[in-house]
């Protein structure tokens, strides 16, 4: 059993910064994250393309976060998953390292700053090899997966296209285009209201630069992906602007529509949401007295967001609020409200599945045996839908986008795990209690 | 650090960059992580540890999330085929 005054889920810039800030106060703290390192999707080190450079301004922040969480005392847990909870209480497994190495990990405070994932929506041809998410295609290369010379079509919805387009260039990749399925219109007054964010100015055009012989497509999203029949290798993508449709060749598509939060380890722990984000106050305090929640779960709004929202949770949970970051944490929050406006998905996406298309990947149910189905439950039930191993997380906002339906079932284990880690976590349960 | 590491796929040598991802490895090599219910060839999609789309036995444990591991020397990756 581990413990600490404040412990942190979510090692990004928000759970980094939430530790940094509450060991400042001199808290005990424990960070820990799936992955193998700090820095969550944003800051994801990784191996570096010949002649690559990182964007001077993000590179400098994100090394000084990084070195100030190395020095602040925090106790730092890598490749450690929450599956679990009891009363004040984690229950977390190491990855790959077979079925008893669960820890408990006890709390006073607990920070979430579990992120986003990304959405995504199914259309003919994307289970295909060689169709991946587009900031899921980004960490892959940062992971060593070299994409130099390969054409690539990037798309679907959110201001991470550009990201990782610009990105995807460094490492040698031609990019075909950047389809944004948002139109014109809207990005247009979205970049009009930026103005009061002159780093995100600044950073959008250092993308622009980068893609300056990329075709950047509006009112733009893909209808179908082609594999060769023979080799069964990615070839074509067909994209449209409802106008007309045209093929483009390609050897990998990135695609991803915007992001969703990653709720589901604040639902398990009994925290409210309000219109899917988890609901904070001004101290970023949840609905659960000693629970914070900081960045993306709680409003989709990006780097900066993150940063600050961290850092007043991790105040708070000190017992020292941050009223000096308030007045910027509402601009953030404005911010937000702007990001899900202008990428906001056209009812078009709800068309692209046809019969067959698979709809859950871990199960292989298709649209045909879904549009049946009344609700989330009912489709589990009937189907299998959303009950393999990744437990919805992907095709739950794909039916939310197509059918409506929310995902309303999230209990432990919130990842598969052994039957033995399951029965350890509940036996250290029955011990915790009988002993308080 | 050595300029490569070795990793074991499907009981042939693969060598790449340190720090380099399992997954990484494993399209690299055009190498699909797993066979769907229905039998489709599939890679990994997330790249975050979230859609178990990439997971693969390494060192004998079954599922492993390979876009969550790093490639250690002589480390054992077996994949569905």
């Amino acid at each position: 059993m581990k413990q600490a005054d404040v412990v942190i889920v979510g090692a990004g810039p928000g759970g980094i910064a939430a530790a940094t800030a509450a060991a400042q106060h001199g808290r005990s703290v424990i960070l820990l994250d799936d992955n193998p390192a700090a820095g969550g999707q944003i800051w994801r080190d990784g191996v570096e393309a010949p002649g690559h450079r990182r964007d001077d301004e993000e590179s400098a922040a994100r090394t000084q976060a990084l070195q100030r969480l190395e020095t602040c005392g925090a106790t730092l847990l890598f490749g450690y998953r929450v599956f679990d909870a009891a009363p004040s209480t984690l229950y977390a497994l190491r990855e790959a390292t077979g079925d008893d190495n669960v820890i408990a990990i006890r709390y006073r405070n607990l920070v979430l700053a579990t992120g986003a994932r990304e959405r995504f929506l199914p259309f003919p041809g994307w289970t295909v090899p060689g169709v991946f998410g587009a900031g899921g295609l980004q960490a892959l290369v940062k992971g060593g997966f070299p994409v130099h010379g390969k054409r690539i079509v990037v798309a679907g919805s959110g201001p991470l296209l550009l990201a990782v387009a610009a990105h995807l260039q460094e490492y040698g990749a031609q990019i075909v285009c950047v389809a944004e399925q948002a139109p014109f219109s809207r990005l247009a007054s979205f970049a009009f209201a930026l103005r009061s964010h002159p780093a995100k100015i600044r950073q959008g055009l250092r993308y622009r630069r980068t893609l300056r012989k990329t075709p950047y497509r509006t009112g733009c999203w893909p209808v179908s992906a082609f594999a060769d029949e023979k080799t069964g290798v990615l070839r074509a993508v067909e994209l449209t602007n409802s106008a007309k449709s045209w093929k483009e060749e390609c050897d990998l598509i990135a695609c991803g529509f915007h992001l969703v939060p990653n709720t589901e380890l604040a639902s398990m722990l009994g925290c409210a949401l309000r219109n899917d984000f988890v609901d904070v106050d001004e101290n970023q305090r949840t609905s659960v007295a000693n629970i914070y929640c900081a960045g993306e779960p709680t409003g989709i709004a990006g780097l900066d967001a993150a940063l600050l929202q961290g850092e007043i949770a991790g105040h708070s949970c000190a017992g020292q609020p941050a009223k000096a970051l308030r007045s910027r944490n509402r601009a953030e929050k404005i911010f937000a409200a702007r990001l899900q406006r202008t990428f906001q998905l056209r009812p078009e996406l709800r068309s692209l599945a046809k019969p067959e298309t698979i709809v859950c990947r871990c199960e292989d149910v298709r649209y045909q045996s879904l549009a049946a189905r009344t609700s989330w439950t009912d489709a589990k039930l009937q189907t299998r839908c959303g009950m393999g191993p990744c437990q919805g997380r992907i095709c739950g906002p794909a039916t939310e986008m197509l059918f409506g339906w929310k995902m309303n079932s999230i209990r432990p284990p919130l990842f598969p795990v052994s039957v033995n880690a399951f029965c350890l976590s509940n036996a250290q349960q029955d011990l915790t209690q009988e002993n308080a | 650090m050595p300029d490569v590491v070795t990793v074991w796929v499907n009981g042939v040598a693969m060598q790449i960059a340190p720090r380099s991802m399992v997954s990484a490895a494993l399209l690299t090599a055009g190498i699909p992580c797993r066979k769907s219910e229905t039998g489709e060839p599939r890679t990994a999609l997330c790249g975050m540890g979230i859609c178990f789309e990439c997971r693969a036995t390494v060192n004998g444990v079954p599922h492993s999330r390979t876009c969550q591991l790093i490639c250690r020397d002589g480390m054992i990756v077996e994949t569905e085929r």
